[in-house]
């Protein structure tokens, strides 16, 4: 089938198996390759991506589900050579080690901050508990996420 | 994955009428637990007919004061839902107390009733299970047990169910709209979900075909003092080990009436009606709690990992019910 979608900002058509994952057309045919995969389950938060503005996991999401439907990846938060205050914060914190849970921690602490511009840290780790990180111990993640709380307009 | 079809049906009768005559398909909404289980080939239907936008995703008042929940709210929707939270503020925190915020954003009130056990048996395709092929044998009776059912359990299967959810509309009172080839119907919640007896493979007393096309719940005041807690080996984002959604009436320190429902021990939530019962009539103490729990755990057959469900389930119990005449006074 012929899949018609808004991927960040920009309007993209794509030929797609129904069944293939909304992560896969990403991926493979639009060659966004932000958006991790890992677990495939629905349950480390790699592939979090924005749908119709709600914060899912692309995995589980079938292609055909997304039809004419708005997705926002981690290649959208960023304008242009410019990074988005949360991936600085990252940056500034020293949040990332290999980097594969990265892209889905930062749309998902994009995502608390639009809901919750001041977090307490239980907050913090409510929120990001679907993003599992096995490096770092979490605790720079933590500490990115309030920095950009602070600097975040 | 296997291949399958995908799809999207236009209407509500469009899809119940594809289903039944497609004995290997599957009704998909948010996909949050059949999809991972297609991926591990746990579930293999060859047709998945997408009803994620045919039932309603709005909660409505309905004429005896009760509310509507459609089968397509979303669980982040529901929660945050100003009616459940002030009315029935045990389901809002039933809801927030499961998975990730990206899970309850795509999972379904209907598929949130539907979802699969997690018994790792169930979930291996190498090893025998009773549920997913019936005869197969258990493997967890005498396998790694200590998630698994004291409650209401057979010799085929010791599965529990793992939804918060169903656990605080069991406490509620709940009832499941339903449409299928027959038509429709309206099924208690406690009528929904099956104990496994020798039909493991059977999780919910729906047949092939139905849908869940919405929720109500009871215009009940003393729902509004309800509360959800659950007890898990992390502070978020695990199952339930055990899991009580209760509601209690108090009127000068007599309990006028409640419900209790326990998650985490049975293969559906577990009704606790005759500590319900027990406590009808009685003063709201610790003491009256707690015999209660243990009225209602007597028949409790527990496993050789999970003995300490019994006295942590009489525990969260009376510290809920506690919790509950302290804020209903």
């Amino acid at each position: 089938m012929k899949l018609r979608l808004m991927v960040n900002g920009e309007s993209r058509e794509t030929e797609v198996r129904e069944g293939e994952s909304l992560l896969y057309v990403l991926r493979e045919r639009l060659g966004l390759f932000g958006s991790k995969n890992a677990c495939e389950q629905g349950e480390c938060g790699s592939c979090s991506v924005y749908l119709d503005g709600e914060l899912v996991c692309a995995c589980l999401v079938l292609a055909g589900q997304a039809e004419g439907s708005e997705v926002v990846t981690v290649e959208g938060l960023s304008e242009g050579e410019r990074l988005h205050p949360v991936q600085e914060a990252f940056l500034e914190a020293g949040a990332v080690q290999c980097g594969f849970c990265t892209p889905g921690l930062i749309v998902a602490a994009h995502d608390l901050l639009s809901r919750n511009s001041e977090p307490t840290e239980a907050e913090v780790r409510e929120a990001l508990a679907g993003n599992l990180c096995r490096c770092t111990g979490y605790e720079k993640i933590l500490t990115a996420v309030q920095m950009a709380a602070e600097t975040t307009p | 994955m296997r291949p399958y079809k995908y799809v999207r049906a236009q209407d509500v009768d469009g899809a119940v009428a594809t289903l039944a005559e497609a004995p290997n398909a599957a009704f998909l909404a948010g996909g949050t637990n059949l999809v991972d289980l297609m991926k591990l080939e746990v579930m293999t239907p060859d047709m998945l007919v997408d009803v994620r936008r045919l039932t309603s995703d709005r909660v409505e008042g309905l004429d005896d004061g009760g509310l509507r929940i459609g089968a397509a709210v979303p669980n982040s929707v529901l929660a945050a839902d100003h009616k459940i939270r002030s009315r029935y503020p045990a389901l809002s925190q039933a809801l927030l107390a499961g998975a990730s915020g990206q899970l309850r954003n795509l999972a379904t009130t209907g598929g949130n009733l539907l979802q699969h056990t997690r018994c790792v048996y169930w979930q291996d395709v190498t090893t025998p299970c009773n549920k997913r092929e019936p005869g197969s044998g258990c493997s967890a009776i005498e396998g790694h047990n200590k998630n698994h059912a004291i409650l209401g359990a057979s010799e085929h299967c010791v599965a529990t169910h793992p939804s918060d959810m169903a656990v605080a509309m069991a406490a509620l009172d709940a009832f499941i709209n339903v449409q299928g080839p027959e038509g429709e119907r309206r099924i208690p919640i406690e009528e929904l979900h099956r104990l496994p007896g020798d039909e493991p493979q059977r999780d919910t007393t729906l047949q092939h075909g139905e849908l869940i096309t919405s929720v109500d719940l009871p215009p009940v005041e003393f729902f509004s003092n309800s509360k959800y807690r659950k007890v898990r080996e992390r502070a978020s984002y695990a199952f339930a080990l055990v899991s009580v959604a209760a509601a209690l009436d108090i009127e000068d320190g007599i309990v006028g009436d409640v419900r209790i429902a326990l998650g985490g021990v049975a293969h559906k939530p577990w009704r606790a009606t005759k500590a319900e019962e027990a406590l009808r009539g009685e003063p709201a103490s610790e003491a009256n709690f707690r015999a209660a729990a243990d009225i209602e755990l007597e028949d409790a057959q527990p496993l050789r990992d999970n003995a300490f469900k019994v006295p942590l389930a009489r525990n969260v119990i009376t510290r809920t019910l506690l919790d509950l005449s302290e804020e209903g006074r």
